[in-house]
């Protein structure tokens, strides 16, 4: 399943209606969380013999859903079906009415995969170097850089850096197969860049931007899934790491712990991973390699591990970031483990266009919470960047350091005890991705609330008068004027204006936070 | 904020089948690619060619010659091996028969196919081929269809189906020893409406037998055969006028041919859309065998 799921854009999970969510259920879900498929359908099927029961349905799906916040999955979608007479399958049943979506068929023809890559990071590593070398005088010194762009989006006259060397120059031109000129590349093209100046670049470097580099380093800490029957992986050991377009030999430092995938249990006693096993480790490797994490997007963060004396592919790795260990940082337990605590907490994330009403939403929350004992604390987005997020701006690379700060903070509130309430715009959908990531890493509950008001309705109620500003071209880079808003695909909670006021919506966040029994 | 930054079906078809070219040249000491003349080789050299513009194709092609080719498809190999200024190595069947190290079969229904192993391993053991391009689809039949593209052989050319390397994302194994090669298939995940689609879009030429056409056929086992001079006929064959054209091109005394009156590639598209098997079983009596008998053909080392 994992090699599947590699490359899948969609997963299908079949539930029995009469059984509900079983162990293979979950296991199949946190596998498919665990490689970043982007959208998962929970079938629940043979509602034909529970009486098409809405009940039954909904019980289900409730079930899924609390197994599923412990997870990080981005879009997820329930269709109660009859495989065997049809129902839901092609055609919509008329034997279940109380069901108001799509039948299957459909839904995965609405599907739009094309937003699951990462657009914003640009990112081209290396494959093969082009030179014709020929007599003809027009291609005598041409030079190109043949790959597949990894992540973002490349123009002709872009500044860029080429990794390890560091070396700036430009794009000069960008050619698709045959020669085709382009003008805008993008993730998932296999394209031939020309640089404008002769800099040695070489199979396994990457280009990317000057101001948007990936993480460089020897130590990663990444998940592991074990794929050879024959060996095991142990601390100590040495393979071969295929990372991007680059090679280089890499040792376990440390395996952090194995997971039950049933159970999501750590097991932190393991000293090793055999067939199918899962388990975080920390990997020193030879050379530096450069990487995002395989949240953020899927072909910089992944890597394969080859037994250097078989060459068989032994393992499958996603990188989750850089770690500590290159550093004099070392982690220090604290002696007050999570439940002795006063109080659980957790993070509601509320995201959505300038205006929608994220801060309203929030102060009421606040209040509410505190007012009935709750510890609760509102990070708002605008007040920190007086502070916490002084020095950033609104270039994406800022917006996205933003994120990750306020995530941190939350997350340190929600380790506390607190209700952390986020009121962030976070247009950038990887951004608050990788704040869910870190949660579920932690173990926290994550509550992503998007606050869907329509942009029209936004911009007439400007209570700051900053749409005003952007039309009138004062302000650039304003969200929803000239810098996209990427909406969540599955939010735990969807606000609309028809959803009433602010002091409306704030009790139907309260009403989820409170069944989260946090 | 308008673009979609979007790539078609057969982009990204035509990005990933680049993307395996460049990885195997990159990776691979002395890789080769099979050329028969038949329309998925014919693609597959097409897309060779776009990875590596503007440099020539870096590596050879091969054909293994059964000695019972159409004589328009040997016309076609040698005049598209000349246009794109390539390195043609011819593997015979026929030089495995004159020194005794094959057999063959006799009889009307005699074939070839089978001979073509020896053939095969020996043109990659001779030039010391590290990896071989094949234009196998995963569509076509089950064997193929749990082949890996990037699929390891040992020493002795064979396959193991259930010791494959996993293959993840777009990170492929290349590694191998000395004496070992690996069989890579850029067009796996093409299917045959993939295939003619392409053609179309890309204009790309083939062998006049794909399109319709007026020859002798004969009937034999369900399936329309070339009478052709390799056709050995049975008591009660009679060879007979049709407006025919061939879905496959392989040796001529297995190839079937259809009926029809698709005579250009968007009239191929819509047949084929709308066609129900796939073009090996419909036309290949050399495929007819079991499934079961394709992999254990595979694992000998077969295409």
């Amino acid at each position: 399943m994992v090699t599947g799921a590699s490359t899948a854009d969609v997963a299908l999970i079949l539930i029995d209606a009469r059984n509900g969510v079983l162990e293979q259920s979950r296991r199949h879900a946190f596998l498919a969380s665990l490689l970043a498929i982007p959208h998962l359908v929970i079938c629940v099927n043979k509602m034909d013999l529970v009486d098409y029961s809405a009940e039954r349905f909904d019980e289900i799906r409730e079930d899924f859903r609390r197994f599923a916040m412990k997870l990080e999955i981005a879009d997820l979608a329930f269709i109660p079906m009859s495989a065997l007479v049809g129902d839901n399958v092609v055609q919509r049943s008329t034997a279940m009415p109380w069901y108001e979506g799509p039948p299957l068929l459909h839904h995965l023809e609405e599907l739009y995969v094309a937003s699951d890559r990462n657009l914003i990071d640009a990112r081209f590593p290396v494959q093969y170097v082009i030179r014709p070398q020929s007599t003809d005088a027009r291609l005598h010194d041409f030079r190109g850089y043949a790959g597949t762009i990894a992540g973002g989006v490349f123009k002709p006259g872009d500044e860029v850096i080429v990794l390890p060397s560091g070396f700036v120059t430009s794009v000069q031109a960008i050619w698709g197969p045959g020669g085709t000129p382009i003008d805008e590349a993008f993730a998932g093209q296999a394209v031939t860049l020309q640089l404008a100046d002769h800099v040695d670049v070489s199979r396994g470097d990457l280009i990317c931007r000057r101001a948007n580099r990936p993480h460089s380093g020897q130590d990663v800490d990444a998940m592991v899934c074990w794929l050879s029957a024959t060996s095991a992986l142990a601390p100590g050991a040495r393979y071969t790491v295929q990372h991007t377009t680059s090679a280089t030999k890499a040792s376990v430092r440390q395996l952090d712990y194995r997971l039950d995938v049933n159970t999501l249990h750590r097991d932190e006693a393991a000293t090793e991973l055999s067939l199918n096993e899962i388990g975080r480790v920390r990997l020193r490797t030879q050379a530096p390699l450069h990487f995002d994490p395989y949240r953020r997007n899927r072909e910089m963060g992944s890597f394969i591990l080859i037994d250097e004396a078989t060459n068989s592919t032994v393992a499958a790795g996603m990188i989750n970031w850089p770690s500590q260990q290159d550093s004099a940082v070392v982690w220090h337990e604290g002696a007050v483990k999570r439940d002795e605590r006063a109080s659980r907490g957790l993070t509601v994330w509320l995201t959505g266009l300038p205006g929608s009403g994220k801060s309203s939403v929030a102060v009421e929350l606040e209040r509410r919470l505190v007012a009935s004992g709750r510890p609760a604390y509102l990070l708002d987005g605008d007040n920190l960047r007086h502070g916490l997020s002084a020095d950033l701006g609104f270039s994406a690379t800022d917006r996205a350091e933003n994120v990750r700060r306020v995530g941190e903070v939350a997350k340190l509130l929600a380790d506390a005890g607190v209700v952390a309430v986020v009121s962030l715009v976070s247009p950038y959908r990887a951004d608050r991705d990788q704040v869910r990531a870190v949660h579920a890493d932690a173990g926290l509950p994550f509550v992503e609330v998007f606050v869907d008001t329509p942009l029209q309705v936004c911009e007439a109620r400007d209570p700051k008068g900053m749409y005003a500003r952007a039309r009138a071209g004062q302000l650039a880079g304003f969200t929803g004027v000239d810098d996209p808003y990427q909406a969540p695909a599955s939010p735990e909670l969807l606000l609309r204006p028809e959803d009433g006021d602010a002091p409306a919506q704030a009790a139907t966040v309260l009403t989820l936070v409170e069944r989260l029994g946090a | 904020m308008t673009a979609t930054y979007e790539l078609s079906h057969l982009d990204l078809l035509e990005a990933e089948a680049v993307h395996i070219f460049r990885e195997v040249a990159a990776t691979c000491e002395r890789p080769a690619l099979l050329f028969s003349g038949g329309k998925d080789s014919v693609v597959m050299l097409h897309v060779a060619a776009k990875a590596f513009w503007p440099a020539p194709v870096p590596f050879p092609v091969m054909h293994i010659d059964t000695g019972e080719n159409f004589d328009e498809v040997v016309e076609f190999r040698d005049r598209t091996v000349e246009r794109l200024n390539l390195q043609l190595i011819v593997s015979s069947v026929q030089d495995d028969i004159d020194a005794g190290r094959v057999v063959e079969e006799t009889g009307p229904r005699a074939s070839r196919n089978r001979l073509q192993t020896t053939a095969l391993l020996r043109g990659i053991a001779a030039n010391r081929f590290g990896a071989v391009f094949g234009g196998a689809r995963r569509d076509e039949e089950k064997a193929r269809a749990k082949e890996r593209v990037f699929s390891f052989r040992d020493e002795w050319g064979q396959w193991d189906p259930r010791n494959q390397r996993p293959e993840l994302w777009s990170l492929y194994n290349a590694r191998h020893r000395k004496g070992e090669h690996l069989r890579v298939f850029p067009l796996s995940n093409w299917t045959e409406l993939d295939i003619w689609s392409y053609i179309r879009d890309e204009g790309i030429e083939l062998p006049p037998l794909y399109y319709a056409h007026r020859r002798e056929v004969i009937e034999r086992d369900g399936m329309l055969l070339a009478n052709t001079r390799f056709l050995s006929l049975l008591e009660d064959e009679k060879p007979f006028m049709a407006t025919v054209r061939f879905r496959t091109v392989g040796d001529a005394t297995c190839t079937g041919c259809v009926e029809s009156s698709a005579d250009t590639a968007q009239a191929v598209v819509t047949e084929v859309a709308a066609a129900r098997i796939t073009e090996r079983g419909a036309t290949r009596a050399d495929d007819r065998i079991s499934e079961a008998g394709m992999e254990d053909r595979k694992k000998e080392g077969y295409f």
